[in-house]
């Protein structure tokens, strides 16, 4: 059995207490009128001024330089803008700037829960395979991979409490739940917004995000109940449930992620839409998952647990790895090129934005999801060194976060966005909570399934 | 110099492997085995060097890449831009998206039969190549370990064998 250490513990507090307090410090300092961003913008007229123009509003001052460097182009950008129907005024921009930084905080929770969200999920649906697949290899990974989808039941309902916020008008995220929308007389009116309100409503929006987390959920309670089961039990009969258990799930996640892609995130972007969206998101949340099961499992196995874990097992982890990433860049392409080649305005302008505000993150992330990737990887041999694999571990993961500040931010913070305090405490505090949850969850289980039918031919396992 | 072979015969793969382990411990030397499919992990039991496939396989990808790239500047860019779309035509990098499948499949064009070429250069097999097995039931459900057994005590060797499991020993003189 597993035991959480004291200091562990300890360590992912002091993240989530951190990270709480970066984030509030940073959200307290967000401009709250067009007056606090004219005075960013004066800042950044005088070019060298950036202290005393800015200090003078009594703004947090390493932000605000972050955020005025950021609005150097703005100029450039605002050309862009005028595609979509008019030219913006002045106070137009400034107005929308303003609504990028009220939701510049809300966005970087809403980031990062999803984030950890979508790794233990991406885990479950793997663990799922294991089971439908009766891999051979794997059964000793079991528990880890239980361990990582103890974080599913908090981090989905943390993602509906936000999405419930927003359906209810605490945060402006999702444009579509924007009042008066719908509605032809009110200037608020959006007619393609309009013509989708059958799926996108909130209430439905709701009913469907409890369907999808009640089902996710009720399957890993009764894997991990199974797995328990099967420890102690004399037959396969447990096995075999599980077994069954985890086709029928598969199937209800295939459609269920895909939905829930399109509902949680692709919707940010209203008029836009993707219609391998799914795919895509599903490939990053499941190389993120297996990604996590080899740090974990490396990080057990350096601390003197799951000793029959061998290198062949971080072996295969690793070309999982390796896998999903090139998966996941062929989806990312798929998608870029049909939309950058066809140049239809209601679609490119997806990309547009990205490249023109975001190109950092934009190109910065396909080098950290698939070059880096791709080269340590490469290699049979480097697959199987520890080092090799965390380090690349670490950049696929901090990528993926990169991916899906990419998805949302555009359409939420647009060109207010910056990696300042609020998105680094935010992150900071999911990783503590997912951190303290996961290893509190692997405690509660043997980390070696006992009677697993399959158990043997995983210990032997030697590639 | 006359050599002798010994050709033991196998019928499970898992016996096979064990034996393939007993034989390397008594040092004695495996000139090579025949099976009907290959046995995961028989390379590295009976010592063989890893495989520079891969090595090749890589470099033919570059060679691949690099004749796709060039390929398409020439057809493109330089020899007929055409407008397709409102792209950018004179310009390689710019038009690079566009250019991306052709570039991935003569990479893997490149690597996958060039590998193909070599392997079969490599294990000198050519059309028409008589088959240089010694016994065809290795084709169906039989394992054949040949061992070097030149200048040694046949009837021993074949009592050990028959102990790794092997149901039929066959033990070969060539003149020559």
């Amino acid at each position: 059995m597993y035991t959480l250490s004291k200091n562990l513990k300890l360590s992912a507090i002091i993240f989530m207490v951190v990270g709480a307090l970066l984030f509030a410090v940073d959200a307290m300092y967000m401009p709250s009128s067009i007056a606090d961003i004219e005075a960013m913008h004066a800042g950044d007229d005088h070019g060298e001024s950036h202290d005393t123009a800015v200090s003078g509003e009594g703004h947090d001052t390493h932000e605000a330089i972050a955020t005025a460097k950021g609005h150097g182009e703005d100029h450039a950008v605002a050309s862009h803008q005028a595609e979509e129907g008019h030219a913006m005024s002045e106070a137009e921009h400034n107005q929308h700037l303003l609504d990028g930084y009220k939701n510049k905080p809300w966005s970087a929770v809403y980031v990062a829960a999803f984030f950890f969200f979508m790794i233990s999920l991406g885990c479950l649906a793997f663990y799922a395979v294991q089971y439908a697949a009766q891999a051979g290899w794997s059964p000793l990974l079991l528990r880890v991979m239980e361990g990582i989808t103890g974080y599913l039941l908090p981090g989905s309902i943390i993602m509906l409490i936000l999405l419930a916020l927003s359906g209810f008008h605490f945060n402006h995220i999702f444009h579509w739940m924007a009042d008066g929308i719908t509605d032809p007389t009110s200037e608020n009116y959006d007619k393609l917004i309009a013509g989708k309100s059958d799926w996108l409503n909130v209430p439905w929006l709701l009913i469907r995000a409890v369907i999808f987390i009640a089902g996710w959920n009720a399957y890993r309670f009764f894997a991990v109940k199974f797995s328990k089961e099967q420890d102690e039990a004399t037959d396969n009969k447990s096995h075999k449930k599980s077994f069954k258990l985890a086709a029928a799930f598969l199937v209800f996640f295939l459609y269920t992620e895909s939905m829930m892609s399109w509902d949680w995130i692709m919707s940010i972007d209203p008029h836009w839409f993707s219609t391998l969206f799914g795919w895509y998101v599903l490939a990053g949340m499941m190389v993120c998952g297996i990604t996590t099961i080899a740090l974990i499992t490396m990080i057990l196995k350096g601390a003197g647990y799951l000793q029959s874990v061998n290198d062949s097992h971080i072996h295969d982890l690793a070309k999982f790895m390796f896998g999903f990433s090139i998966f996941w860049t062929y989806l990312w392409f798929s998608q870029f090129m049909l939309i950058w080649y066809s140049n239809i305005p209601e679609e490119v302008t997806y990309y547009i934005q990205r490249i023109e505000d975001y190109n950092l993150p934009f190109f910065g992330m396909l080098i950290m999801n698939f070059l880096f990737p791709l080269l340590i990887l490469m290699n049979s041999d480097f697959k199987r060194v520890n080092w090799f694999v965390v380090m690349a571990g670490i950049v696929i993961l901090l990528g993926h976060y990169v991916d899906i500040y990419n998805m949302v931010m555009p359409g939420t913070v647009g060109q207010a966005w910056s990696f300042g305090f609020v998105e680094l405490g935010s992150l900071m505090f999911f990783f503590g909570l997912f951190v303290l949850i996961v290893f509190t969850s692997l405690t509660k289980r043997p980390l070696e399934p006992k009677r697993n039918p399959l158990i043997e031919e995983s210990k032997h396992f030697h590639y | 110099m006359a050599s002798t072979v010994i050709h033991a015969i196998y019928t499970d793969d898992d016996v096979l492997m064990n034996a393939v382990k007993e034989v390397k411990k008594k040092h004695l030397h495996i000139n090579d085995i025949f099976t009907p499919f290959p046995v995961h992990g028989l390379d590295k039991a009976m010592g063989l060097a890893p495989t520079r496939l891969a090595i090749t396989a890589f470099l033919y990808g570059c060679v691949g890449i690099t004749v796709a790239t060039l390929m398409m500047n020439f057809i493109m860019i330089e020899d007929w831009p055409q407008n397709i779309g409102g792209k950018p035509s004179f310009s390689y990098i710019e038009n690079m998206p566009a250019f991306v499948p052709i570039m991935f499949e003569l990479t893997v064009f490149f690597a996958a039969h060039l590998m193909v070429i070599t392997f079969y250069l490599r294990s000198k097999l050519w059309p028409f190549k008589k088959a240089e097995n010694p016994d065809v039931r290795t084709t169906d459900d039989h394992f054949l370990m040949e061992i070097d057994a030149t200048g040694k005590d046949g009837e021993e060797l074949a009592n050990f064998l028959v102990t790794t499991g092997a149901v039929e020993i066959n033990l070969i003189a060539n003149e020559a």
